[in-house]
C-alpha cells in the first residue's frame, strides 16, 4: 500500500509515495531520480547500492524505505559541494580507480564510511571493508591506493 | 605467422562474429549539417566505394554523401572537433585512447575532441565492439580521417593567409605561418563553410614515435561523471512517463508455457499485461509493482528432463556435431611416427567450466515507439547488430529502429545480442509508454549466455635434449581461440570439435584462448617437469616468436624466475601465448595451506606487448583488471546446473574475485612503437590460469586439470 512519507536525503527533505516495503534503491532511484547509487544483485552482496545512513554503509537495495524515514540518507550525489569533490571522489579520479564505473558510487560510499572511523587504514582494513564490495573490471588495486590517498588528504585537512 | 596460428573463422552467436563491410549512409548532405552544424567533415571511405564516386578523392559538393563510411568526424566552427564511431565504451576506455589518436593526428589539444559513439543514427555501421578490434582497426582509420582532415585544413589556411601550404603548419589547433608567425584556429578555418571530404585508404598517418598526444598516459575522459554518479549508464535513464518492465521467466530452459492466468495481475490499477507467443510481460510505474505484477502470474509450464552439471563433460565428448570442414585445425608431420620415437609422452586430459559474465549493470534496455518509430537504449555491444534484431522481430524497416549505447557498466563478451531491448520494446508498443526492462542477477546469471565449457586432450612428445617433437590436441566445445601452439612443433595435430551445446554460450572476454592456453601451458610444464628442465628454459628452446620470447623474459625478470621456495607452502608457475596480436607471460606465486587446502594467489607478474601503446595508463588498467578477472575462472567460478535450472545464480551462490582475494599484481608493458597497435582487452588474462595451476603444482606436485582449479580449496591428497 503506498503511504506518503518523508525522508531526508543529503541535507534535504523530500516527501514520497510508496509502498513502505519498497527498498530505499528503488525510491532513491526512481522517486527521487538519485541514480548514481546502483542496483547490482538485490541481496546485499555486492555494494553497488552503498549508501550512508546516519553515516553508517548500508546497502540500500535490502532496506526498506520506511527504514530510513527520519534518518540523515546520503547517496553520491551528495558528497559534491559547490562544485568541489569530496576527498574520496578526488581521490578515486586521480587514482583512475575504474573501468566501466559501475560499482564506483558503491566504492566511493564505502570509503567515506570507512574514513569516518579510522583515519590511517591500512591496505589490509580497506581490503577487509570493501570485502562486500565487487568491482567485475579488476580496479581493486587502485581503489585501495585511492583510498589511502583520501585518507592521507582528510589527515591533512580536507574535508 | 598465419601457420603457426591457424585461422578460425567463427561462427555467429556461438563464439564470436564476423568483422563485415560497411554500411550505407543514408543522411544528404544538406541534412548532415543541418544536423551537425556548419563546418568540415572528413570521412573514411572503403576503397572501392571511393573509386565509384566520380569526385575521387576530392569534396563532393552536391548531393549525397558517400554509402561506404566507416568512421568521420566534424570540425566546428567553435574548433571543437566530433568523431563518430559505431564503438561502444564498456570500460575498455577506448574512448579516451581513440579521442587521443584523433587529437594526435589532428593536432589539436585532446580536450576538443569528442567522441560520439554506438548510436545507428549518428554513427556509422560498426559490427561491434569484440575480438580486440577497436584499437587495431578503428584506431588507424581515425587516424586517416583526422591526417586527411589536417591536411585539409593546411590547405584552407593558405587560401586564407595567401602563402603556400609548404610555409604552413598545424599545431594546438591552429595552423602557423613559420615565417611570419600568423595564425588562424581550426574554428576559424570551419567558420561558414560545408565542405565534406572522403579520404582514400592508406593515407599515411604519423609514425608512433612521433605521437606526442597518443603514447601518453591519460586518465578517462568522463571520470568526473562516474565519480559523481552522474553519468548515466542504460539501467539509469528514465524518458518521461517510463514504466518498469519484467518478463516471465520459464522454470528451467527448454520448458513451454500450457497456460497463463494473468486475470490477477490484469486487475492491478495501472499493470500492462502481455501475453505473445511464448512472451509474458507486465508493465507498469513501479519496480515495486512491476514485481508484484509478475509474482501474482500463474503459469503452468512444461519442463524437459535435460543433462546437468556432473554429466557435463561426458555429454560433451559424446556430442559432437559432425563437423563438414575441420574447424581451427591444422596438421603437419606424423603424430603417430613422431609419438613413437619419443624419448618422453604425455597424455591428458583438461576441461573447463561453464562461466558467467557477471557484469555489474545487468543487460538492460529502455525503448520507445513514437509515430510508428521505436528508439533503444541499451548497453550492447553490437548497436547495429541489436537494430537489425529489432528491426526483424517487429517487422520494421531498419531506419525506423534507433539503438543508442550509453557508455556501459562492463560486458566482457557478454552483451552481443538485443534480448532486454526487445522484452522492452514490446511491453513499451504495448503500453503506448516507454518501457525500461533491467534483469534482475538471477535473470543475468540464467537467461544471458555462457562462456562455453569444454573438454581439451592433448598428447605430446619430446625429444630427450627437450625438443618438442609431437604435438596433438583436441579441443571439444570450448572453442578455437587460441588453439594454436605457438611453439615450433614439427608434428602437430590441433582440432576443435563443434558440439551441441547443452547451456546457451557465447562470447567471453578471450574466448576459448584462456581455455586452450590453459592447457597447453599446464602440459608444457609437466613435459618440463619429466624432463627435469626449468619451466621458462623449457619453453624457450621450443619458442621461435621473438615477440612471445620478449614478454617471458621480461615476466621472468620482474618477478626473480626461477626463485628458491622459502616454504613448503609457496609455488611458483609462468606461463604465456599469444593471441589477437598480443604477446603475454604471467608468473605467479602461490600459498598453498596444507591443512585447510585454501589457495592464495600471493604475486602475479604479467608482462604483455601489443605493438605501439595508445594510452599506457588505460592498458595498464586492462592487464591488471585481466588478471583479477581472470582469478575467478581460475581458481572458482562455475555456473553450476541441474535438469535445465541454474543453481547458484547469485552472487552469494556463484563466486566472483573479491578484495580478499587480490594479489600483489604488477604489468610490464613492452612499448613497440615499431609496430601497429593492438588490442588489449582479452590476451593479457591468457597466462594467469596455467601460471597459477603450474605455482600450484610447484607447491604441492598436485596437477589440476580442471578449470576452475579450486571451487572448494584444494583437496590435498594424504
Amino acid at each position: 500500500m503506498a503511504k506518503s512519507m518523508e525522508l531526508i536525503v543529503n541535507g534535504k527533505k523530500f516527501r514520497v509515495d510508496a509502498d513502505s516495503e519498497t527498498p530505499l534503491l528503488f525510491v532513491l532511484r526512481n522517486d527521487l531520480g538519485l541514480t548514481g547509487t546502483k542496483y547490482g544483485c538485490g541481496e546485499g552482496q555486492c555494494g553497488a547500492c552503498t549508501v550512508l545512513i546516519d553515516g553508517e554503509a548500508r546497502r540500500s537495495c535490502q532496506i526498506p524505505v520506511r527504514a530510513a524515514v527520519a534518518k540523515s540518507v546520503t547517496t553520491i550525489e551528495g558528497l559534491e559541494h559547490d562544485g568541489r569533490l569530496h576527498p574520496v571522489q578526488q581521490a578515486f579520479l586521480d587514482a583512475g580507480a575504474f573501468q566501466c564505473a559501475y560499482c564506483t558510487s558503491g566504492m566511493i560510499m564505502s570509503g567515506v564510511a570507512l574514513l569516518r572511523g579510522k583515519r590511517d587504514p591500512a591496505p589490509k582494513d580497506i581490503v577487509q571493508f570493501l570485502q562486500g564490495n565487487i568491482c567485475r573490471c579488476g580496479a581493486h588495486p587502485r581503489i585501495v591506493e585511492a583510498i589511502q590517498s583520501a585518507a592521507k588528504a582528510l589527515r591533512g585537512g580536507a574535508r | 605467422m598465419s601457420d603457426l596460428y591457424p585461422a578460425f573463422v567463427p561462427e555467429p552467436e556461438r563464439y564470436e562474429f564476423r568483422e563485415d563491410s560497411f554500411h550505407h549512409f543514408e543522411m544528404q548532405r544538406r541534412d548532415f549539417f543541418k544536423v551537425f552544424g556548419a563546418g568540415i567533415a572528413l570521412f573514411a571511405v572503403a576503397k572501392d566505394a571511393i573509386a565509384a564516386q566520380e569526385s575521387g578523392a576530392g569534396g563532393f559538393r552536391g548531393g549525397e554523401l558517400p554509402r561506404e563510411i566507416s568512421a568521420w568526424l566534424h570540425i566546428g566552427e567553435d574548433g571543437g572537433v566530433t568523431v563518430f564511431t559505431g564503438k561502444v565504451e564498456i570500460g575498455q576506455d577506448i574512448r579516451t585512447s581513440l579521442a587521443q589518436s584523433v587529437a594526435d593526428e589532428l593536432r589539436t589539444p585532446f580536450e576538443s575532441v569528442r567522441m560520439v559513439m554506438g548510436d545507428t543514427a549518428l554513427t556509422p555501421f560498426d559490427m561491434g565492439t569484440f575480438g580486440s578490434r577497436s584499437t587495431p582497426t578503428m584506431g588507424p582509420q581515425l587516424r586517416r580521417v583526422a591526417a586527411a582532415a589536417r591536411s585539409l585544413l593546411v590547405g584552407e589556411a593558405a587560401k586564407e593567409l595567401g602563402v603556400p601550404r609548404e610555409r604552413l603548419v598545424a599545431a594546438d589547433g591552429k595552423v602557423a605561418d613559420a615565417t611570419t608567425g600568423r595564425a588562424v584556429t581550426y574554428g576559424e578555418l570551419a567558420r561558414g563553410k560545408t565542405l565534406a571530404q572522403a579520404i582514400p585508404e592508406g593515407d599515411s598517418v604519423t609514425p608512433a614515435d612521433r605521437w606526442t598526444v597518443a603514447g601518453k598516459p591519460l586518465r578517462q575522459v568522463n571520470g568526473r561523471a562516474f565519480v559523481t554518479g552522474r553519468h548515466q549508464y542504460t539501467t539509469d535513464l528514465r524518458p518521461p512517463g517510463v514504466l518498469y518492465g519484467k518478463v516471465l521467466r520459464p522454470p528451467a530452459f527448454g520448458a513451454t508455457l500450457i497456460s497463463l492466468d494473468a486475470s490477477a495481475a490484469e486487475a492491478m490499477v495501472g499493470v500492462t499485461v502481455v501475453h505473445d507467443g511464448g512472451f509474458v510481460g507486465v508493465a507498469t510505474g513501479t519496480e515495486r509493482a512491476a514485481e508484484q505484477a509478475l509474482a501474482a502470474l500463474r503459469a503452468k509450464w512444461k519442463t524437459v528432463p535435460q543433462p546437468s552439471g556432473a554429466e557435463l563433460f561426458e555429454y560433451l565428448k559424446k556430442n559432437v556435431e559432425p563437423a563438414p570442414e575441420r574447424r581451427g585445425g591444422s596438421a603437419s608431420g606424423s603424430i603417430e611416427d613422431s609419438l613413437a620415437r619419443a624419448a618422453h609422452r604425455l597424455e591428458a586430459t583438461y576441461t573447463v567450466a561453464y562461466i558467467a559474465h557477471a557484469p555489474l549493470e545487468p543487460r538492460a534496455a529502455a525503448a520507445e515507439w513514437t509515430e510508428g518509430k521505436l528508439t533503444v537504449w541499451t548497453g550492447t555491444q553490437r548497436p547495429f547488430a541489436v537494430r537489425d534484431e529489432m528491426a526483424g522481430a517487429f517487422h520494421l524497416a531498419q531506419d525506423r529502429v534507433r539503438v543508442i549505447v550509453p557508455d556501459t557498466g562492463s560486458a566482457y563478451g557478454g552483451k552481443h545480442t538485443g534480448e532486454t531491448a526487445i522484452e522492452a520494446a514490446r511491453l513499451a508498443r504495448a503500453a503506448a509508454r516507454p518501457v525500461k526492462v533491467v534483469w534482475t542477477r538471477e535473470e543475468e546469471f540464467t537467461w544471458a549466455y555462457f562462456r562455453p565449457a569444454g573438454v581439451i586432450e592433448i598428447k605430446s612428445g619430446v625429444a630427450s635434449d627437450g625438443t618438442l617433437t609431437a604435438w596433438e590436441f583436441h579441443n571439444y566445445n570450448s572453442g578455437a581461440a587460441g588453439i594454436g601452439t605457438p611453439y615450433a612443433v614439427p608434428n602437430q595435430r590441433i582440432e576443435f570439435h563443434p558440439v551441441r551445446t547443452l547451456l546457451r554460450q557465447g562470447s567471453y572476454r578471450g574466448l576459448a584462448a584462456t581455455a586452450n592456453h590453459f592447457a597447453r601451458e599446464s602440459h608444457m610444464d609437466d613435459l618440463a617437469h619429466a624432463l627435469k628442465m626449468d619451466a621458462l628454459e623449457f619453453r624457450l628452446k621450443n619458442m621461435t616468436d621473438a615477440r612471445l620470447r620478449a614478454v617471458f623474459e621480461a615476466a621472468a625478470k620482474q618477478f626473480g624466475w626461477p626463485r628458491k621456495k622459502a616454504g613448503a607452502e609457496q609455488g611458483f608457475g609462468i606461463a604465456g601465448g599469444v593471441e589477437k596480436g598480443g604477446y603475454v607471460a604471467t608468473c605467479a606465486e602461490v600459498a598453498v595451506n596444507r591443512a585447510s587446502g585454501e589457495v592464495r594467489v600471493v604475486r602475479v607478474v604479467t608482462a604483455f606487448e601489443c605493438g605501439a601503446i595508445v594510452n599506457p595508463d588505460g592498458l595498464r588498467n586492462q592487464v591488471i583488471g585481466a588478471n583479477i578477472m581472470g582469478l575467478g575462472g581460475a581458481l572458482f567460478e562455475a555456473v553450476e546446473f541441474e535438469n535445465g535450472r541454474i543453481t547458484n545464480p547469485r552472487f552469494s551462490l556463484y563466486r566472483v574475485p573479491r578484495f580478499r582475494d587480490v594479489p600483489e599484481i604488477e604489468a610490464v608493458l613492452l612499448d613497440r612503437k615499431d609496430l601497429p597497435s593492438a588490442g588489449a582487452g582479452e590476451t593479457p588474462l591468457m597466462g594467469l590460469a596455467p601460471a597459477i595451476g603450474n605455482a600450484i603444482f610447484d607447491a604441492t606436485g598436485v596437477r589440476l586439470r580442471a578449470l576452475p582449479m579450486a571451487p572448494q580449496g584444494l583437496k590435498m591428497q594424504g
